[in-house]
């Protein structure tokens, strides 16, 4: 069809009737530098301010995690697969914080050192599906046709499998190991961001400027990466945040199944799993690793959230 | 719209057949001799090769996956590889349960996560949003082993009100088994909760700004009446879509929630299928619950058609 | 013909909507902000009145005031509004909604948006009927059909059935029109209830309005931007600018005997269809709105008025009645009048392009553009037959060097599909396109570089033609490299050279595209295509999204820079004025063919083309005197998929002669040597049919009378 013409003065009611001032210089240079829309250096302050809080905890606790991931195993009290059979069971006492595990094992020191193997696991598996998604995206967005229409019908079967289910069937079949659960878990995110990735780039596509610049004569690597990418960048942070989220879900989901990375590894997931029989009489070798995922999932979830409405113009309502 | 019907339903049906071939790939993809991976290496090599020859494996790989697909389209399921027993019957018997328990979450969680959307979409940005947002945002993110072992730790061990372990008998009648069934219900609604709650405040805040409703407020109508017919009609629509996309998660909630609690469903036989590598098994549960879900999601697209005048009146 | 000039109200009786000092703050992050201030108005009975200003001047939030519908974070901190007495800003808000849509009812802009997409239209007015008139559902259903009987729905029955998505933007203005005057309010409020509509549906949705109003007798505040369509409709009318009221009176009195310097810009900026940019430049009026932030403390137009004093810049001026019934904000308004240059530009001689047979440079022979109807890969299994959409099925258009050639049109009609083949941004399915003697490849990705140098475009909206990351620098900058010969190290100084050639700051190639306003950033969008230093420039609705005096000033622009460049124009517009003013040829497109083609003057000249002519008695002129012939298209443009058979235009056409329209093609008559109209009417009967299609009634001191 035919593009809109001939509308004159088409303001929505419901912006606002305050007249668009420029932003000031300082947050200009800051969007600038950042390579992120100017809603983004608007609504930073925003973010630090009492605004949102729940994305301040949120980030805090994604940075608490972070720190604990770097220097946990440095400072972890005990090793994390040291058995003390005599010392099974113990509940949580200044030697040992977090109790011990039906092992003997010490909690505090596994979920110390669990967080470095989550995070690892999460974030490789959430990067792998954010390229992959991207690349996709990308190439099936700007060229279209064929290859997009391909693309997109893969991307649909994919989705059509619940992921927890295709990645049990998935790990089921080539066993579970670090490495197999990081690429399963990068495989299955893959269609939620390429599909993010392509409505962008689908509607980046007909903007004005990217046709100015077919109009020189530009090639189709520097459309895409020169003009097209950076707007990109925002939505697919927000979504990379997101899908960081949901693959720690999944990794625990699948741990506490046993059907992901296998013991001795301090995977929280695992540990609530394997202890599920001890539960009665000893609740803390459940709740720590089990707290721990919870403030991390919801952490991150709250972040991703603060990042949705500081980068998305509109985000504060989206979702 | 019988146009927009058999498309969708064309559609879904590629889909299955597509998400098919996915699952029998994935469940054949083993390293090495599947037969010998299935056994374990101290089978004997005859051993092998009668289970060689019961799952066909010495013929090509696509006549194998046809051969597949049209006894598991004409019911013949096969025979699993642990008990031996019909595939079908054990399937379907646990499916009943699991969709007794999905019905239950779903009745649960739908009618509240719209209301707690409405809620905060109409007190947007103030307090009561503020609360139902951060607890939507936590629900969303809280595993179900996390929530399922609170939710036992707390109402079955230490105030004993409901059992903490829902292992019941596969063939219980639903009346005995409802005690059962809530504590898992609640621990799979919370999470889809908090997503129904998230997409209904969005799209109802959409609706909120749009152009019509202010025309609305500005014809004088009731407050109610605005909201009711003029934001829900429009704000609700979506939901159904929100819905069915949700079911995805309601699978992978039951899947674990199941086996927090022991409940025998469709997700623990699969995880027990997993486990035992029977491979008929898990091919079985996989496609029926490729179906359920490909199906849920027309139903949603049909519904949404009906409530839809742009869809139902095209053509 | 339309009455203008109804009787001056009586000012003895009593207003139906009495405004007394209204100001409203609105409380952002910087700050509160003073955006309506100390506004009076009064309307009576029967009266309606025209608000008008530039964006950002407040309009909107007048009427939201009047209705105390304000955004939250708004809020009345001054006056009263008192309706028929009854005094609004102290009903309680649940008397208030009672008020809403019985005693005031509203008219919004987008109709399309205003229609609940998931009601049936029918209930949408019969609601109205039940809850203020206590009317139940069958009455209520009754009177909703009547209305839609009243706004001149034909089959009301059918229409009470349908959805919005079934009902073009016209028809939907109706329907909000009846849903308006269901309950007989006293007061009626009209926000811009046309701009979203073509010009020929806005003229029938005018027509309309005129009509009911005289019949219903409702005191009207309308609000819009144009000041053709207050020309044409209102009875009086109140200039508002950044929040306060310059100019207020009875239609004639201001549009004839202009009292405040501000009015006097505002109308030099609107081109006329009569005058081309070789008899006149349009006026420019410096600087910008100033920011509610940062209000000047004496009169808020002092810092824009080439004849502001000190005493302008110090002190807040009263509102002063001038003559009766007209009142202006201005100190010095005994002067207006004397200075009807007051923001004339610097008179430059124009150059006019060279005679008729100077060079070609574009020549477009047939294009078409068919869009294939059909869904993609596996979609396209299950669909019936592929149908097509004739976006532009067979245009040919000359462009001669130094010349513009301007093509108007409803939207729809496939004016942009056209533009974008010539610029290869769409592949045309056929045709012949030369530049400058070389064919040209159909697709931009198989033109070399040093055609592509040759054409460049202006787009239509701003927001979307500047890529937001980059500085406007690195967006002057890129085509230079790509295309240009300049050496990197001069890039910089050619940017600072295009910038001043835009009349930009030279600073502002540090800037990114959020830090411009609508009209910095078309002009920034004008240089980036001229740094190519092209042969042909493709404006594309270059202005159509900004407002009347920055329109002005990118018009002026446009003008002068082809002065000293030379380079041709290929202009697009829906706005006919414009057109005329820039273009020295001109073709009217209608469902993807032309219909008339000929030098500007000519065209806007009779004989027309059925439909040129219908286009111009359509256009809302801002002058009280031009009289319009009113004739009116009926219906919609239809669609471009089942194009009607014989002359496409005989759906709609006033002047169709029978039979021969519906099944043969029209052929293409000569009129002058350049001027050819495509129409089965013989040339000399549309001569005598379109007489007195423009009439000047004014005494006439030096200015232009007589016929068009």
């Amino acid at each position: 069809m035919e593009p809109k013409e001939g509308r004159t003065h088409s303001k929505r009611g419901s912006s606002s009737p305050i007249v668009e001032r420029p932003a000031s210089r300082a947050t200009a240079v800051w969007s600038r530098l950042r390579n992120v829309p100017r809603t983004a250096g608007r609504n930073l302050p925003r973010l630090a301010g009492r605004r949102q809080p729940a994305a301040v905890m949120g980030f805090g606790i994604m940075l608490f995690f972070v720190v604990m991931a770097v220097v946990g195993p440095l400072v972890a009290p005990y090793g994390y697969a040291a058995q003390a059979i005599s010392n099974r069971l113990h509940a949580p006492s200044g030697q040992h914080w977090f109790g011990t595990d039906q092992y003997g094992r010490d909690i505090f020191s596994r979920v110390l050192v669990g967080s470095r193997h989550v995070l690892v696991v999460a974030g490789s598996g959430a990067l792998i599906a954010v390229l992959m998604g991207l690349t996709l995206g990308l190439v099936s967005g700007y060229f279209g046709g064929l290859l997009d229409e391909v693309i997109m019908r893969l991307m649909d079967v994919l989705l059509s499998i619940p992921p927890l289910l295709l990645a049990m069937v998935i790990l089921g079949t080539v066993g579970p190991s670090r490495a197999n659960v990081i690429l399963v878990v990068g495989f299955l995110y893959i269609p939620m961001v390429a599909r993010v990735v392509r409505s962008v780039v689908l509607d980046l596509k007909t903007r004005e400027f990217v046709e100015a610049a077919r109009l020189r004569g530009e090639r189709s690597h520097y459309i895409m990466f020169r003009e097209i990418l950076p707007s990109v960048l925002p939505p697919l942070a927000v979504e990379a945040s997101m899908r960081f989220s949901y693959a720690i879900f999944l990794v625990a989901s699948l741990g506490f199944l046993g059907l992901g990375v296998q013991p001795p590894t301090p995977d929280w997931g695992l540990m609530v799993g394997e202890a599920r029989t001890w539960f009665a009489q000893a609740p803390w070798v459940l709740l720590f690793p089990a707290g721990a995922v919870a403030l991390l999932v919801v952490g991150v979830g709250f972040a991703s959230d603060g990042l949705r409405r500081m980068l998305l113009p509109g985000g504060a309502s989206q979702l | 719209m019988t146009t927009y019907l058999v498309r969708r339903f064309a559609f879904i049906l590629l889909t299955i057949i597509a998400a098919s071939l996915v699952i029998f790939v994935a469940t054949r993809m083993m390293p090495g001799d599947v037969a010998r991976v299935m056994l374990g290496q101290f089978a004997t090599d005859q051993a092998v090769e009668n289970l060689r020859e019961e799952l066909g494996l010495n013929r090509p790989a696509h006549v194998q996956y046809l051969d597949w697909l049209i006894h598991f389209l004409t019911g013949d399921w096969g025979v699993s590889l642990v008990n031996r027993l019909e595939v079908r019957g054990m399937v379907l018997q646990r499916l009943g349960n699991s969709l007794k328990l999905a019905a239950l979450s779903l009745g649960i969680y739908v009618p509240l996560g719209i209301l707690l959307g409405v809620v905060a979409a109409l007190n947007r940005e103030g307090p009561v949003d503020q609360a139902i947002s951060g607890l939507s945002m936590a629900l969303v993110g809280l595993p179900e082993f996390v929530t399922g072992l609170v939710l036992i730790a707390f109402v079955a061990i230490s105030w004993r009100l409901l059992p903490a372990n829902s292992s019941i008998d596969p063939d219980t009648p639903l009346r005995e088994a409802f005690k059962y069934l809530i504590l898992p219900a609640i621990t799979v609604s919370l999470t889809s909760l908090g997503y129904i709650a998230r997409m209904t405040r969005a799209s109802t805040i959409n609706v909120l700004r749009a152009d019509y409703v202010r025309a609305a407020e500005l014809k004088g109508l009731p407050r109610r009446q605005v909201l009711l017919k003029h934001v829900l009609r429009n704000s609700l629509l979506p939901t159904v879509t929100v819905v069915a996309m949700g079911i995805g998660w309601l699978i992978g909630g039951l899947i674990v929630t199941e086996s927090v609690y022991g409940y025998p469903g469709l997700g623990r036989l699969l995880v027990y299928g997993i486990q035992r590598r029977d491979l008929i098994l898990v091919q079985a549960v996989s496609m029926v619950i490729v179906t359920i879900y490909s199906f849920s999601n027309l139903v949603a697209d049909i519904l949404y058609g009906v409530l839809n005048p742009r869809i139902r009146l095209a053509d | 013909m339309m009455s203008n000039g109804v009787a001056p109200p009586s000012q003895s009786t009593e207003p139906v909507l009495q405004v007394t000092d209204l100001s409203v703050v609105y409380n952002t992050e910087k700050g509160p902000l003073p955006a309506v201030r100390h506004v009076s108005l009064r309307i009576g009975q029967g009266e309606i009145y025209g608000l008008v200003g530039e964006s950002g001047s407040g309009k909107t939030t007048v009427a939201r005031a009047v209705v105390r519908y304000l955004p939250a974070n708004g809020a009345v901190s001054g006056g009263s509004v008192l309706l028929n007495k009854l005094d609004l800003m102290g009903l309680s808000p649940v008397q208030m909604r009672r008020v809403w849509g019985s005693q005031i009812t509203m008219v919004h802009q987008d109709p399309s948006a205003a229609v609940n997409p998931s009601i049936p239209i029918g209930e949408q007015i019969a609601e109205v009927a039940r809850v203020h008139l206590g009317m139940d559902r069958r009455q209520a259903r009754e009177k909703a059909l009547q209305m839609l009987n009243q706004v001149g729905m034909s089959d009301p029955e059918a229409v009470a059935g349908r959805y919005a998505h079934q009902l073009s933007g016209g028809m939907l203005q109706r329907v909000l029109i009846a849903t308006a005057l269901t309950t007989n309010p006293q007061l009626l409020i009209m926000d811009e209830p046309t701009t979203a509509l073509d010009v020929t549906t806005e003229a029938v949705i005018l027509d309309l309005v005129h009509d009911l109003l005289e019949q219903y007798q409702t005191a009207v505040l309308y609000i819009t931007h144009n000041l053709g369509v207050v020309a044409r409709i209102a009875t009086r009318v109140g200039v508002l600018y950044a929040g306060e009221l310059m100019e207020e009176g009875a239609v004639p009195d201001v549009f004839k005997r202009k009292l405040h310097p501000y009015t006097l810009g505002l109308l030099g900026c609107v081109p006329r269809v009569d005058i081309s940019k070789h008899d006149v430049e349009l006026n420019t009026i410096p600087g910008s709105i100033p920011p509610l932030d940062g209000l000047p403390s004496g009169c808020i137009f002092a810092p824009r008025c080439p004849m502001a004093e000190d005493a302008c810049r110090l002190e807040h001026p009263t509102q002063v009645e001038a003559e009766p019934g007209h009142l202006t904000a201005c100190r010095r308004w005994q002067a207006v009048p004397r200075l009807p240059d007051l923001f004339a530009a610097p008179q430059s001689e124009i150059e006019r392009g060279e005679t008729p047979e100077g060079s070609l440079v574009l020549d477009a022979r047939n294009v078409a553009k068919h869009f294939k109807l059909r869904g993609m890969g596996v979609a396209a299994l299950w669909r019936r037959g592929p149908s097509e959409l004739r976006a532009v099925d067979d245009i040919s258009i000359r462009v001669r060097k130094g010349h513009t050639m301007g093509i108007v049109g409803e939207s729809g009609c496939g004016k942009t599909t056209f533009a974008r083949c010539v610029a290869g941004l769409v592949e045309a399915s056929c045709g012949e396109m030369i530049l400058e003697g070389e064919p040209l490849a159909y697709s931009v990705a198989h033109r070399p570089l040093s055609v592509l140098r040759k054409i460049q475009m202006v787009f239509q909206n701003p927001d979307a033609s500047l890529n937001p990351q980059l500085s406007v620098g690195a967006c002057i900058g890129r085509p230079l490299i790509m295309l240009g010969d300049t050496p990197r190290n001069q890039v910089g100084q050619r940017v600072r050279d295009l910038l001043r050639a835009v009349n930009l700051p030279e600073a502002y190639a540090d800037r990114l595209p959020h830090e411009l306003s609508g009209g910095e950033k078309q002009r920034v969008a004008i240089a980036r295509a001229l740094a190519a230093n092209p042969t042909l420039m493709i404006c594309d609705e270059p202005i159509s999204s900004l407002d009347v005096s920055v329109q002005a000033s990118l018009m002026n622009l446009l003008v002068r820079l082809q002065g000293a460049q030379g380079t041709s124009y290929l202009f697009i517009s829906h706005d006919l004025a414009a057109v005329r003013h820039v273009s020295d040829w001109i073709a009217v497109v209608y469902l993807g063919r032309l219909w008339e083609v000929g030098p500007a003057e000519e065209v806007f000249s009779p004989p027309f083309h059925p439909y040129t002519e219908a286009l111009l008695s359509a256009l809302p002129i801002p002058d009280p005197d031009v009289r319009q012939k009113r004739i009116r298209l009926l219906g919609s443009v239809p669609s471009a998929v089942h194009i009607p058979p014989g002359c496409r235009f005989h759906t709609r056409c006033p002047h169709k002669i029978g039979a021969v329209c519906e099944t043969e093609e029209p052929a293409w008559q000569n009129v002058a040597r350049y001027h050819s109209i495509c129409c089965h009417i013989p040339v000399d009967e549309l001569c005598d049919l379109q007489r007195h299609l423009l009439r000047v009634e004014r005494p006439a001191p030096g200015g232009k009378e007589g016929e068009r």
